[in-house]
């Protein structure tokens, strides 16, 4: 017997919990600039995060993937791409999306359901969230295929969670990317827990990067909480992908500190003791320990880089909550580049509809006025 | 000029549109080398590269959502779903990605892409070779679901599907694909999308039809003249969106309407038909509506496909009734 093929998966790390680092850092990670600014879209993210978790709580938005947890992973996409790269993201992509151009008002009016939120003021040709799972590694791998037919400098980057490298369109994409040497990256965002199913129930596999090697291309195992360790890896994926050197699949490893969503209860299938556990992987504080120790970050940086960050959530939440709310008739305006003229008369009939209720509101405000008035 | 087949009336349309435009990318299973199990893609690979015609691997969701990843760049692929049975894999692609993208983002990206496949029965085919299942796709918002039935209307309908600037699924009756042979231009004249054909006018009774049963039709169609009996025959040929207002005239004109489809009856296009002229045209009409459709069976293995295949007898007993409903 002979043995036909061997592989092994590393696993990169730069700091262990307490910011400390365990080997030399690439250059760009010794300058204050590069962290201060990823550390600056990490606590923008988080703090956004949760007050949108709030504004669901509240009644002022709709059903929101909580991010929290994995912001160094969202950092390390938005600030590795360029600008002309296409980013194809699942739902828990809050962060890279803010860094891609995505306006918080914008994210807080799609899950605020709303569909121009979908539409940001973004020149590049990102892909809106992917809620159905893995569906949307087949587009990345579409995109890529544009890539390499028109020979451009570009490359696609597809998200998923580690739920979604069960399904079959994740197989069929990742095994396109390798036997067409696409110029694409897959980030596997292993959070843990796809809704209430914990990784070791997901898949028998010891890693889920290596399910590249059956794809023959690049798998890589990387500490997503640790954002030297991610950026850099991310900037090698890519930088091979540009280079027309093929696919890699990144496994990040991080962990969902929040529900699934904000209609889930995490304590219904997971320990506190478990996610207390995790508390103490948290990738902010881990580069904020960093950065005390290697920059001199200190707490009145610290204090104004988070009320910085609270102002400008503030102002982008009230232009969330006074948009102008878009005509209902806006359902039939993208239906097709022109409406078939068959469908007039159903979009005459909910135009019909909706001035009614226009009308009917208006008449129930004339009424209280009157009412008021023989106060 | 010589007359052309419905499978090489859509392979000209493939090959003058990838020889004006670039952006014109075929892919699927075996439409490389091979050019395709019908021969539809024959000699595209060879005439325009291997990076325009893609042999991909055996996967129908990878192909569509591929299609639509490379769409959304500004490409025409050209999808090859090598039979209409193999074609469900691709659902979640086709409903949930091409055919809402423009809605979802507001028009900031867009799918103009094309799925092709050979679909119906008629040539005793294996299993999963031989349904006809349009009307699932023609309940999805988004889509446009068009069906040829003759080498003109393939070839200048195909054009069409590849230069709309949303997704088509662009279905072929297999079983006319080297039935009749017609002289067709080599111009690029498109046929216009979302509009009915009139293939024959007559003022006794309308027969509804698309696809292969367009030929049993215009059969029956021609004898019932030798009766005296003038039918109009429409071809819808877009089944969605549908173009109710060119039936809806001629049933007005008619007051009979006879629906002939290959499909099983229940939830049809033909039941789609049915619905629309009760809602709109009910005083037009002198005789109840009446649906020939295949059964609402699983289509048999092909020792019984002609039993289930609606024949020009069981055509010709509907319109018969529907002309002695007094």
């Amino acid at each position: 017997m002979s043995r036909v093929a061997a592989f092994e998966i590393e696993y990169v790390q730069y700091m262990d919990e307490s910011g400390q680092a365990l080997a030399d850092l690439p250059n760009w990670a010794t300058e204050v600039e590069s962290l201060e600014h990823a550390y600056k879209w990490m606590l923008l993210t988080r703090l956004f995060d949760a007050k949108a978790v709030a504004l669901q709580r509240t009644g002022q938005m709709g059903t929101y993937a909580s991010c929290l947890g994995q912001e160094a992973i969202g950092a390390a996409i938005g600030l590795a791409m360029h600008p002309n790269d296409v980013f194809v993201p699942s739902y828990r992509e809050t962060g890279a999306q803010l860094i891609r151009g995505s306006r918080m008002r914008d994210i807080l009016m799609f899950w605020g359901g709303d569909e121009r939120g979908s539409n940001p003021p973004i020149a590049n040709q990102d892909f809106p969230v992917a809620i159905p799972i893995a569906s949307q590694c087949l587009h990345a791998v579409g995109v890529a295929t544009a890539f390499k037919y028109r020979k451009q400098n570009r490359i696609a980057l597809c998200a998923i969670g580690d739920g979604a490298t069960s399904q079959g369109d994740f197989y069929e994409a990742i095994n396109l990317a390798g036997v067409w040497k696409l110029p694409v990256v897959f980030l596997v965002s292993n959070n843990q827990w796809a809704i209430s199913v914990p990784r070791a129930a997901q898949s028998a596999s010891q890693t889920l990067a290596q399910k590249a090697i059956a794809a023959g291309i690049d798998g890589v195992q990387v500490d997503g909480n640790d954002y030297i360790a991610m950026r850099d890896t991310l900037d090698q994926a890519i930088e091979k992908a540009r280079s027309g050197n093929g696919a890699t699949i990144i496994e990040a490893l991080t962990y969902r500190l929040s529900d699934h969503t904000t209609a889930d209860d995490a304590s219904r299938y997971r320990s506190a003791e478990e996610v207390e556990v995790y508390k103490q992987k948290d990738p902010l504080l881990r580069l904020e320990r960093h950065m005390r120790v290697a920059m001199g970050w200190d707490e009145g940086k610290q204090q104004s880089l988070k009320e910085q960050c609270q102002q400008q959530i503030e102002e982008e939440i009230q232009a969330y909550l006074t948009a102008e709310a878009a005509p209902p008739t806006e359902m039939f305006d993208y239906l097709y580049e022109s409406l078939p003229k068959v469908y007039l008369k159903q979009r005459q009939q909910l135009f019909d509809e909706w001035q009614q209720h226009l009308g009917a509101r208006e008449e129930t405000v004339d009424t209280d006025v009157k009412e008021s008035d023989h106060v | 000029m010589s007359k052309i087949t419905l499978v090489e009336a859509v392979n000209q349309a493939l090959e003058y549109e990838m020889a004006h435009n670039n952006n014109v990318i075929i892919l699927g299973e075996d439409v490389g080398k091979n050019g395709g199990v019908f021969r539809a893609t024959l000699d595209l690979q060879s005439k325009f590269g291997e990076e325009r015609v893609l042999d991909t691997p055996l996967a129908e969701s990878m192909i569509v959502g591929t299609a639509v990843g490379m769409a959304t760049q500004g490409l025409r692929p050209v999808a090859e779903i090598q039979f209409m049975g193999f074609i469900y894999p691709a659902f979640d692609q086709i409903i949930n990605h091409a055919s809402r993208l423009r809605n979802r983002t507001r028009g900031r990206l867009h799918c103009p892409l094309v799925i092709r496949a050979p679909y119906g029965g008629g040539i005793h085919a294996p299993e999963h070779h031989s349904e006809s299942t349009e009307a699932l796709f023609a309940h999805v918002p988004g889509l446009r679901v068009v069906i040829p039935s003759s080498p003109l209307r393939a070839y200048g309908l195909l054009l069409a599907a590849i230069r709309d600037n949303d997704p088509v699924l662009f279905l072929e009756p297999k079983r006319i694909y080297r039935m009749v042979k017609q002289e067709v231009p080599n111009k690029g004249e498109a046929l216009p999308l979302d509009e009915c054909f009139v293939l024959r006018s007559g003022t006794d009774i309308t027969l509804v039809t698309w696809g292969a049963m367009v030929h049993e039709t215009m059969k029956v169609a021609e004898s019932l003249a030798l009766q005296g009996v003038e039918a109009e025959v429409i071809d819808v040929a877009t089944i969605k969106p549908l173009d109710i207002d060119t039936i809806l005239q001629s049933v007005e004109k008619t007051g009979r309407c006879v629906i002939v489809q290959e499909a099983a009856k229940t939830c049809s296009v033909g039941a789609e038909i049915a619905a629309q002229i009760a809602e709109q045209g009910l005083l037009y009409l002198c005789a109840p509506i009446q649906r020939v459709s295949g059964f609402d069976t699983v289509m048999p293995l092909f020792k019984l496909e002609d039993y289930y295949m609606p024949s020009e007898n069981r055509i010709y007993s509907a319109v018969k009734q529907t002309m002695e409903f007094a």
